[in-house]
């Protein structure tokens, strides 16, 4: 069967959930992708600042149409806003932030992540693909606590939640959390605790599209 | 030289020899010194090793430079992008060499090879692919991986003001890798927007200190790569 579904929460919401999550008071890096849009969903009446590797520390909403400036980006090089009390920085500060343990959040985006915490998510390693790796190793060696949000599964309906990646790593045991459209899942010592499911969903779907034995 | 200013980016680049190691700003666009780039081509230096995070996009800047055939070798972190089609091809083909290396490390590769440092041990890349053969040694029970400085015999980079003493101030996200390019480079080459006369930035607003600089031509009103390569240009033409 070659039906695709996509069920549960859609990207917004996800955003929206991870968003919800983050303490008042941190500094977080938002990777490329899916976690580019946490930036919208800021609730009010909390303090967060959002860090971009590629040298801000204050990065603000997508500009409004005729604002944007091509040399104000972000880490996915596209046009962003600096808030007020925002700074720049060149790349080797940009990463004594990352790797010195400077930031308390990062949101990645994720082709694979295991029961362990192990993270793929710069190559599938297939010839011919072009290896991109960016940031990524940095942010999971260097800060503290690292969240994925992704689709639960692949296009194609393959796992992305595994017993072990076999893609290329991207850091071992170092994943805290993944938000997927289905699900918020912690990944605990005992094993992938799922904390709250979307709408619909039913904790044995859940499981169906999930390789490693859920914890409820 | 006190005095860091030249007449033209052409004459700015003159000596960049065949095999030169130049590392060039920029992340995507932003910051990208897409004027000395394309006198780069025009000289025609081959078997260069490129320093820079990304890989060029469209048929204009580093990624003309590479279908110029000039580029041996790339060292970066990020080589694709949306428009990224040069490189690709030529890696696909196995006709340019890639070194990938986390965006951190490059980046601390280049601090350090600008500040004498020889290597250092750094946490990114443990257990992964990108670690594959390299030194490592446990610091207080975590694992660490060995990597090395990089000098460059050129830098290139993009700035907003200068002055003759080559003192820099850059523009928003378009500083990144440039500062630490310029200290890493045996002869830093500088395209500012506009130069001032010395004073004319605060001293406590300068981000790259003149020591680091030794060429700057000033570009007013440089080209943009996302402009150039939506409207399908190519360079050389």
């Amino acid at each position: 069967m070659n039906t695709i579904e996509r069920l549960g929460w859609s990207r917004n919401e996800m955003a929206q959930k991870a968003a919800m999550d983050i303490p008042d008071g941190s500094y977080v890096n938002l990777g490329i992708g899916m976690p580019e849009l946490i930036a919208d969903h800021v609730p009010a009446g909390i303090e967060v600042i959002y860090h971009t590797e590629n040298g801000l520390l204050g990065m603000g909403p997508v500009p409004e149409k005729g604002q944007e400036d091509i040399e104000l980006i972000n880490a996915g090089k596209k046009y962003v806003t600096a808030i007020e009390g925002a700074c720049f920085f060149h790349h080797a500060d940009s990463f004594t932030m990352i790797r010195g343990g400077h930031l308390d959040i990062s949101i990645l985006g994720a082709l694979q992540v295991c029961e362990k915490g192990d993270l793929a998510n710069w190559s599938t390693g297939k010839p011919g693909a072009i290896p991109a790796v960016g940031g990524a190793m940095d942010l999971v060696a260097g800060v503290k606590n690292v969240w994925v949000i992704t689709d639960h599964n692949t296009k194609d309906g393959k796992f992305k939640l595994v017993n072990n990646c076999s893609f290329p790593l991207t850091g071992k045991g170092v994943v805290d959390r993944v938000y997927t459209n289905l699900a918020i899942i912690e990944i605990t010592e005992a094993g992938l605790k799922v904390r709250e499911m979307a709408p619909g969903i039913t904790f044995e779907y859940l499981q169906e599209k999930t390789e490693p034995k859920l914890l409820q | 030289m006190i005095n860091k200013l030249v007449g033209s980016d052409a004459e700015a680049v003159s000596d960049i020899f065949n095999g030169a190691i130049v590392m060039i700003g920029g992340f995507g666009e932003a910051g990208s010194p897409i004027e000395l780039i394309h006198r780069l081509i025009d000289l025609g230096s081959k078997n260069l090793t490129v320093v820079s995070n990304n890989t060029g996009s469209g048929n204009v800047g580093i990624a003309a430079l590479i279908a110029n055939r000039q580029v041996s070798k790339m060292i970066c972190s990020f080589p694709r992008s949306t428009n990224s089609v040069v490189f690709p091809e030529l890696y696909r083909a196995g006709e340019i060499e890639l070194e990938l290396v986390p965006q951190g490390t490059l980046a601390e590769r280049i601090r350090a090879g600008g500040a004498g440092i020889p290597a250092f041990y750094t946490p990114s890349s443990v257990n992964t692919p990108l670690a594959d053969g390299k030194e490592t040694r446990e610091f207080n029970g975590q694992t660490y991986v060995l990597e090395y400085g990089i000098k460059a015999d050129f830098s290139l980079v993009k700035c907003e003001t200068a002055d003759r003493y080559g003192n820099l101030t850059y523009h928003k996200t378009a500083r990144n890798f440039s500062p630490i390019m310029c200290t890493a480079g045996s002869t830093t080459i500088v395209q500012a927007k506009n130069i001032v006369e010395p004073g004319g930035i605060d001293p406590e607003s300068v981000i790259t200190p003149g020591i680091f600089v030794n060429r700057v031509v000033e570009i007013n009103d440089p080209l943009h790569e996302s402009i150039l390569v939506a409207s399908g240009e190519r360079y050389p033409q």
